[in-house]
């Protein structure tokens, strides 16, 4: 039996969208630009999917693009925004400390290029509050990109309340919205929010398929050139059948949102609560602003690879933020990020659960963790260390 | 492919001679926590012979499982054979180590040779300290 507890990475696709994409993979292979019966049958589909999508989102239809996913969107939203910034003089940017790869390096890229990128720090639990934000703004700053939940450990950022310091400060306001799009409600009228970038895979839906969110009047920059698609924005061929698998998954997990995050949610409760009785152990992000599948300890003691290959001996995978599985040196910057030392950060488990995941699964997890745990502090030098006082105890 | 060979695996679920000897007559301990890899090596020598040894790691996959086939190939020979063993050799036995990984070959190495230097200094063992890498940095493994 295999428990799947790792949806941030990615979820399973579901049958909904499967069933919406099988007549694009068959029949249904137009192009979308062709003049004929053929190519127009794919282009009603891009224009219902749009519609659709847009709707989800409390936006119109001509304020999405789409993308190849997450990456994609969140890179071009900032180079856009970094973009309109430089022509008006502004080359101030403001963001957090434990931002997606995507956002950092591509702002990383953007300080190569002359700006200035200021990464406010999210403190213990991992959060910015909108007064920091609002404090930051400086008159030359052209981009506030804040995510609207973390990856990593699943702390659900203010972003209306950004979005609205954003909005009275006239700066443009970018979020990153990956984890939460399908799993918290999103309304970028009411939540203020100019652009948004979303991936399909984080909630059933196919693989290599995202939307970039911009307001109207919001001009993108494209940085894939070619034909006239997507306005002119986003050059390539449509890829018809994942746009209408996003769009599908993306109407299901919106329509059972808070039946799907109850339950979800009691089961990352029950999680927390059972392995917070591990020694030493310690949750990592905001305890109560939580995405609802998000799971993320760290453990005394021990490394995150040797625990993640024993639980998937026992059938769970899972994910951690030690150097060893992110093939650096360093551990997670999101967990150095809200203050956790790195032999501690090494140490960490990320379980991520959704709808699918059951109960039964939950009482496993709940069983074999702290069994693991316990089987690794028995081999570890550092944990001996601990337990004779030649070393302190972080956590 | 699976991230590690299937010896490694075995080596990692099933690791041979994991624990303390009590009144060891050799340490070594190399690796420090922030990296995120510490291997504490103990050994037992009678007549110039690793009669026993045991290991503890802290650390990912294949550093538990470069300890336990370190261990297995120092147990019954003597120091100056077990001083000859090369990281090279612990990646072999475990039929290889991804890229990313082959610094846990090195600290197995480094962990036998710091208990047998330790061993050395105990006993007023004159001993020549260029055969001995110096744990102290880190670079000695980021060379590999």
């Amino acid at each position: 039996m295999t428990i799947y507890a790792d949806n941030a990475a990615t979820t399973k696709m579901g049958q909904t969208a499967l069933n919406a994409m099988l007549p694009y993979l068959t029949d249904g292979y137009g192009n979308p630009s062709s003049l004929h019966s053929v190519g127009q049958r794919a282009a009603e589909a891009l224009v219902g999917a749009r519609e659709r999508i847009a709707a989800c989102l409390g936006a119109s239809p001509k304020e999405i693009t789409f993308t190849s996913g997450g990456s994609e969107a969140d890179n071009q939203a900032i180079i856009s925004a970094a973009e309109l910034g430089e022509r008006n003089g502004k080359k101030h940017i403001l963001s957090t400390a434990f931002e997606h790869h995507a956002v950092l390096h591509t702002l990383e890229k953007l300080k190569q290029q002359g700006f200035e990128v200021e990464l406010l720090p999210v403190g213990s639990t991992g959060t910015v509050s909108a007064e920091m934000v609002s404090s930051s703004i400086r008159e030359d700053t052209c981009l506030v990109t804040v995510m609207y939940a973390n990856n990593e450990i699943g702390s659900v950022l203010p972003v209306a309340e950004i979005g609205a310091v954003c909005k009275e400060k006239g700066v443009l306001f970018h979020t990153d919205a990956v984890q939460a799009a399908g799993h918290l409600h999103i309304d970028v009228k009411a939540q203020n929010i100019d652009m948004l970038s979303l991936s399909a895979h984080k909630f059933h839906g196919p693989k290599g398929i995202g939307v970039l969110y911009a307001k109207q009047g919001v001009s993108l920059r494209n940085i894939i050139e070619g034909g006239a698609q997507e306005r002119g924005k986003r050059a390539g061929t449509e890829n018809i059948a994942a746009i209408v698998g996003m769009a599908a998954a993306l109407e299901e997990a919106c329509a059972h949102m808070d039946e799907n995050g109850k339950k979800v949610s009691a089961m990352r409760d029950r999680l927390i609560e059972g392995l917070s009785h591990i020694p030493h152990s310690a949750l990592n992000g905001d305890p109560l602003n939580r995405l609802p599948g998000n799971v993320n300890f760290c453990f005394e003691g021990i490394e995150g690879e040797s625990l993640l290959l024993l639980l998937d001996a026992k059938g769970i995978c899972a994910s951690s933020g030690s150097a060893c599985t992110s093939g650096s040196l360093d551990p997670s910057h999101v967990l150095l990020g809200i203050g956790r030392p790195h032999e501690v950060a090494h140490g960490s488990l990320r379980l991520s659960l959704c709808e699918w995941n059951t109960p039964d699964e939950v009482g496993v997890i709940l069983d074999v963790v702290p069994k693991v745990v316990e089987h690794l502090r028995n081999m570890s030098p550092m944990w001996k260390d601990l337990e004779s006082g030649k070393r302190q105890f972080v956590l | 492919m699976a991230l590690y060979t299937e010896i490694v695996m075995d080596h990692f679920m099933n690791p041979r001679n994991v624990g303390a000897i009590e009144n060891a007559d050799g340490i070594g301990e190399v690796g420090n926590a922030k990296c995120g890899d510490i291997m504490k090596m103990y050994l037992k020598i009678d007549d110039g012979i690793i009669a026993d040894v045991r290991f503890e790691t802290f650390g990912c996959g294949s550093a538990i499982a470069s300890s336990s086939m370190a261990t297995e190939m120092v147990k019954g020979r003597s120091i100056e054979d077990a001083l000859t063993i090369t990281n090279k050799q612990v990646v072999e036995a475990l039929g290889g180590l991804p890229a990313h990984k082959l610094h846990c070959s090195v600290l197995a190495e480094e962990a036998i040779k710091s208990a047998v230097r330790d061993y050395y200094e105990r006993n007023g063992v004159p001993y020549d300290k260029s055969r001995f890498p110096n744990c102290e940095s880190c670079a000695s493994c980021q060379m590999v």
